[in-house]
């Protein structure tokens, strides 16, 4: 047991002061960071910009007054000026460069107001969007009071309709998931596929290159000479696990940190989004249990993959299994967000490899029997279990095996090493 | 603590790497294993570590079997060398150390004594990937003996190296049995085995063909060498009966005798045929019984 300690220590330590972890750490932390400040950011670089200046020409007298209280009114980037010449001077004084657009007001039949956009660039759809859009409530105002109906029944028109869903109680008196709880758990299931994916694929990555590295090095004979490979295997898994923990939390702490300070200006924006303001205890257990369960399965099969292999360029096409199952999980789990409850899901969240993802998805989103859940947990455990026996098994083999090992048939090399004949 | 052997065999697939192997491994001596290569001396290394298991038969170590229970009294040199390229020559020791049950102080100490003793001091705080191959190889030897094993397995200690480096690993070879430890070392050098061995074992396809104490097996093996410088023609003597192998060199011809008896019937034969500045008869080497057993020539 000391030994395992031994690994544990050296796997967790090489790696925590390696080069690639210190500067892949950093940069994670410094997109946070930026991420965090995004808005500070975008406004530094909008902030120098010029509001557009626009030339207009005004035919029906009364509209432009109305259009620059609007635009005052709206908290917009657009400096308005009556232009008094032609439309054919104006034009060529945009084409100068003295103004962004044009914006020519007429008066149409029915006495409503009309308008053309003369400009020479299509730079900003905003610009004329804004400017249509505020041309179009003075036309309804208009409009409206030509037709003599007062401005309180135009807003009861166009408010909407009251429109509410009531969920049902069933037998046992819970209530099916209200939209809001829907949300916050798609914001959790969210970010729980990313970190999953995000975990799998680059720690997984580790344990195998790291396996192999002490096999291309050939430091692995005298490491097993000195304890039993099994441990190593299971040192190497939860060190790296460790590790992971390690950037996680950094991550978390900056980021937690970040969402204090800056909590009044994020209300209402990704957190409404992610919904992450009230989630059920329950849902953040399941997430850390799919989560723990998920990383040591996929753990122990790259260790197993990474312990066949004896060049570390081998690394790679070995992992592609495993990345695939991930890739697929993702998909389904993407897919499944939208419709929790389709038959697909519900059959792949017993699927020891999606499990992790598509199960917790479930829980997240549907009332699933507690025996489902269960059962899920329990066919995981089990296949951890197998997968770390034959993982043990072809690692002691197969860290005696040398040469390009990319088939099955090595697998079945490496457990024939591992036993006796 | 003997290291017994007992009709070991092991299988890949339907190939014997090992057949039938029972030798017994005395106690603060040194044991050599010849053999070219696949002869089957690493897998019996591994499988005396534990490393892998046999196909039948039986290991035991002072009576038991070894296990990772006792791993911290063993040390190994592996044929493949292998350290860790990144890391420093210290850090790869106090971990290696330390997987064998040793302090971290301990095997700093330990480790300046060796470094000092192989000369290369200040390779403490230097990468592996920094020293030369034969540089490397000292490293890895401090590796498995820094922890003053009782069982010493060296796989090819001394390919590799210069003929200085293989005197100062040589000696501390010597100096460690001194010290107790009982050492199994493979080599495909005969000198050193003639050097070092009490007793050896040569292993062809798996299988012992010698095995004992290095002088009863000289003495059992009976033919011997006998050099003859002479001025005169020596080609005649291939026909006394006993010579088995006839070879002319430069100052005169190499025999093969069967017997010392022959040799007295061969010197009859030269005698008064003209002038002999040296008649020397001598023990057969290793390489010569090993060419003889198996068939084949070694470098």
């Amino acid at each position: 047991m000391n030994k395992f300690w031994i690994v544990l220590a050296q796997t967790y330590w090489s790696r925590f002061k390696s080069k690639s972890f210190l500067i892949t750490t950093a940069l994670i932390l410094l997109l946070i960071l930026g991420l965090a400040n995004i808005q500070t950011i975008i406004d530094m670089f909008s902030g120098e910009e010029e509001p557009d200046k626009i030339a207009v020409i005004d035919d029906s007298n009364n509209v432009y007054q109305a259009l620059i209280e609007n635009i005052a009114n709206a908290d917009v980037q657009i400096e308005l000026s009556e232009y008094k010449g032609t439309v054919e001077e104006a034009e060529s004084e945009v084409q100068e460069g003295n103004y962004q657009a044009l914006l020519h007001i007429t008066t149409g039949e029915d006495n409503l107001p009309e308008a053309s956009f003369h400009t020479n660039e299509i730079s900003s759809s905003q610009l004329t969007y804004q400017l249509e859009n505020n041309l179009q409530q003075i036309k309804v105002a208009m409009a409206t009071s030509d037709a003599g109906i007062d401005q309180a029944t135009v807003e009861e028109i166009y408010s909407p309709v009251p429109f509410e869903t009531v969920m049902i109680e069933n037998e046992s008196g819970q209530e099916a998931k209200t939209e809001e709880e829907l949300n916050n758990a798609r914001g959790l299931v969210y970010i729980m596929l990313f970190l999953l994916y995000f975990a799998v694929i680059t720690y997984g990555n580790m344990i195998a290159m790291d396996i192999a590295n002490e096999k291309s090095s050939r430091v692995m004979e005298i490491l097993i000479s000195s304890s039993s490979p099994v441990s190593q295997m299971f040192a190497k898994i939860i060190g790296i696990a460790l590790l992971g923990l390690t950037q996680f939390g950094l991550f978390s702490i900056i980021g937690y940190t970040i969402i204090q300070q800056k909590k009044d200006e994020m209300v209402g924006g990704f957190f409404e989004y992610f919904g992450l303001s009230d989630v059920a205890i329950s849902t953040f257990v399941y997430a850390i249990i799919f989560f723990l369960l998920g990383y040591l399965l996929y753990a122990t099969l790259s260790a197993m993959l990474g312990s066949l292999v004896s060049r570390i360029e081998d690394v790679q096409q070995l992992m592609m299994p495993v990345i695939f199952l991930i890739v697929i999980a993702f998909m389904i789990a993407m897919f499944g967000l939208n419709m929790p409850d389709s038959k697909l899901v519900t059959i792949t969240s017993f699927i020891p490899f999606f499990t992790p993802m598509l199960m917790f998805m479930r829980v997240g989103m549907l009332d699933v029997p507690f025996w489902e859940i269960g059962l899920s947990i329990f066919i995981m455990i089990v296949s951890i279990t197998i997968l770390g026996f034959i993982g043990a098994k072809v690692y002691r083999g197969g860290v005696l095996m040398y040469g390009r090992a990319t088939s099955l048939k090595d697998f079945k090399k490496a457990l024939q090493l591992s036993k006796k004949e | 603590m003997t290291l017994q052997l007992t009709n070991v065999t092991k299988k890949f697939g339907s190939v014997a790497a090992v057949d039938q192997l029972t030798i017994e491994i005395p106690e603060k001596q040194i044991f050599g294993f010849l053999g070219a290569n696949g002869a089957g001396k690493t897998t019996t290394f591994r499988m005396i570590l534990g490393l892998l298991d046999e196909t039948s038969g039986d290991i035991s170590w002072d009576g038991k079997p070894i296990d990772y229970s006792r791993s911290n009294y063993i040390g190994y040199l592996p044929e493949e060398r292998g350290l860790y390229p990144k890391l420093k020559v210290k850090d790869q020791i106090v971990y290696l150390g330390r997987l064998r049950g040793m302090k971290k102080n301990d095997i700093l100490s330990e480790l300046k004594v060796w470094l000092e003793r192989f000369k290369v001091p200040d390779y403490l705080d230097k990468k592996i990937e920094e020293l030369s191959k034969g540089n490397q190889q000292k490293i890895q030897f401090i590796s498995a003996v820094i922890h003053q094993p009782k069982l010493l397995i060296l796989d090819e200690p001394f390919s590799g190296l210069d003929p200085v480096n293989v005197e100062m690993l040589k000696q501390a070879v010597v100096d460690l049995k001194n010290q107790g430890t009982s050492i199994v070392f493979s080599s495909h050098r005969m000198e050193h085995v003639e050097e070092l061995c009490e007793h050896l074992c040569i292993m062809q396809q798996g299988k012992p063909i010698v095995h004992g104490a290095l002088k009863e097996i000289k003495r059992s093996f009976g033919k011997k060498n006998l050099f003859i410088h002479a001025d005169f023609d020596l080609s005649y003597i291939q026909d006394v009966p006993g010579v088995i192998g006839f070879k002319n060199i430069p100052e005169g011809c190499k025999l093969v005798i069967e017997n010392e008896e022959t040799s007295q019937k061969v010197f009859t034969a030269i005698q008064g045929k003209g002038f002999v500045r040296k008649f020397e008869l001598e023990e057969p080497s290793l390489n010569d019984i090993f060419i003889e057993k198996a068939g084949e020539s070694y470098e």
